[in-house]
């Protein structure tokens, strides 16, 4: 179920009772106001490491070029 | 090395014949946004690849997020009147000029919009007072906001570009270096001893140190740009490790946004492919407008930020321990601290004398004294 709450898009997501009642206690007293803030935050650490670079293709002429001017500027030897 | 934020580092330097772009319209564009053109180009507001969209600007205005929930602080908006260009329409293409520069790239007009000032405003700078330099900047906008993607056509070789290094150059002067972690330094000044202290406590854990000055529009009063670059260049010759420290520049405009421009700082050198970003008192605040620390304790709403920020609190001289402290280290009273007071150093270059060694490297103070106006009139 996907709904707008002030703009924006959320979704919901079931996650086991037992495991929401410990990610409610845990989060007592801390800045999280809710669980779903919380495991939204959990969620994005863990994308983010794990996230791809798309690399991008550095040709040998290119390479070469940016090797010439961080040489001509002194910044390698 | 960090990855590039949003996962591409952007490149939208395109080289296109000026015959086939000549008939287009021309929209004639300030230096700040220009310096936007060229860090959208070069990738160092990765993943930007133009001007926000409407729903990218009200994402970040809400949520600190691009509506794709990338972290973003700072909306880059490119703003017209009506006036400025007749009949432009969404699906046109612009030329953006500058006096200056001349023609700079061409702008595809995807979107066309609307935008409430006091709004954006009030999320960006915590307040809608017009006293501040950055509302005051958002009140002073015009009407509309275009979104789209930009082609730059043309890179003309500027004051400091041997110094000007793009993202994808001091990431491969990174990896040539054989630096894994990088901590990025920003300044808008010459080094007195606070700052020096402060990068080479950070440099101890890393691998090698990014100088990041910020090139731009200053105040009067400000050290100029020459003064601040040739301060550093003293330093490093006299008192750094050539293998372990870089300076390069960083053209854009100061928006005094505390928190959120913490953030947008951030991203920034995490594109130049640092891993670490030294976050002070105060970051990029003015006035009273935001708590010492909130440029430290809006970190915690970014789990996904991909950068480290090391933080540093107050410090000072001690004259009991002899050395520079901040307050997690030195357990003396406040009267055995001596503040690395810029106003005082300042003050003291005014007048053609060099501060205390305390304060600033005898050799840097001469080099900023060698300059019959360092500051800007």
């Amino acid at each position: 179920m996907t709904e707008e709450k002030e703009g924006k898009k959320y979704t919901t997501i079931s996650i086991p009772t037992p495991l929401a009642e410990k990610i409610k206690k845990r989060i007592e007293g801390t800045g999280f106001n809710s669980l779903s803030s919380y495991v939204t935050y959990v969620l994005r650490e863990v994308i983010s490491g794990i996230e791809e670079e798309s690399e991008e293709a550095f040709s040998k002429e290119d390479e070469e070029k940016v090797k010439d001017r961080l040489r001509a500027l002194g910044y390698l030897d | 090395m960090s990855k590039p934020h949003g996962g591409k580092l952007i490149n939208r330097l395109v080289k296109k014949e000026s015959s086939d772009v000549a008939e287009l319209p021309k929209l004639e564009i300030n230096t700040d946004l220009s310096e936007d053109v060229l860090n959208i180009s070069k990738g160092v507001f990765s993943p930007l690849e133009g001007f926000l969209y409407d729903n990218d600007l009200e994402s970040v205005v809400k949520e600190k997020r691009l509506a794709d929930d990338t972290p973003w602080t700072i909306p880059i908006l490119l703003d017209f009147d009506k006036q400025d260009i007749k009949d432009l329409k969404e699906g046109d293409a612009v030329l953006l000029t500058n006096k200056e520069n001349g023609v700079l790239a061409q702008l595809d007009i995807d979107e066309i919009y609307t935008y409430d000032k006091k709004t954006l405003a009030q999320a960006i700078y915590h307040t809608k007072d017009t006293d501040h330099p950055g509302v005051a900047n958002v009140y002073n906008m015009k009407q509309l906001l275009i979104g789209g993607k930009i082609t730059l056509l043309d890179c003309k070789i500027r004051q400091f570009d041997n110094y000007n290094l793009s993202p994808r150059e001091t990431r491969f002067l990174f990896k040539e270096k054989g630096w894994r972690e990088i901590v990025a330094f920003q300044t808008r000044n010459p080094p007195h001893i606070g700052h020096e202290y402060v990068q080479k406590t950070a440099l101890t854990f890393v691998d090698g140190v990014l100088i990041n000055p910020i090139i731009g529009r200053k105040k009067v009063g400000d050290f100029k740009d020459e003064v601040i670059l040739s301060s550093y260049e003293t330093l490093m010759k006299h008192y750094y490790l050539k293998e372990r420290a870089v300076m390069s520049i960083l053209r854009t405009s100061m928006k005094y946004a505390g928190p959120r421009e913490a953030i947008h700082h951030a991203i920034m050198r995490k594109n130049f492919g640092c891993t670490h970003f030294i976050v002070g008192r105060d970051h990029a605040g003015v006035g009273n407008y935001y708590g010492p620390y909130d440029a430290h304790d809006i970190f915690s709403e970014f789990p996904d930020l991909g950068i480290i920020p090391v933080f540093f609190r107050s410090f000072s001289r001690c004259t009991k321990c002899d050395s520079v402290v901040n307050d997690k280290i030195c357990p003396h009273d406040q009267k055995y601290h001596i503040n690395f007071s810029g106003k005082k150093i300042r003050e003291l270059l005014t007048n053609g004398e060099i501060p205390s060694e305390d304060m600033m490297r005898k050799e840097v103070a001469e080099t900023i004294l060698r300059f019959d106006k360092p500051f800007v009139e």
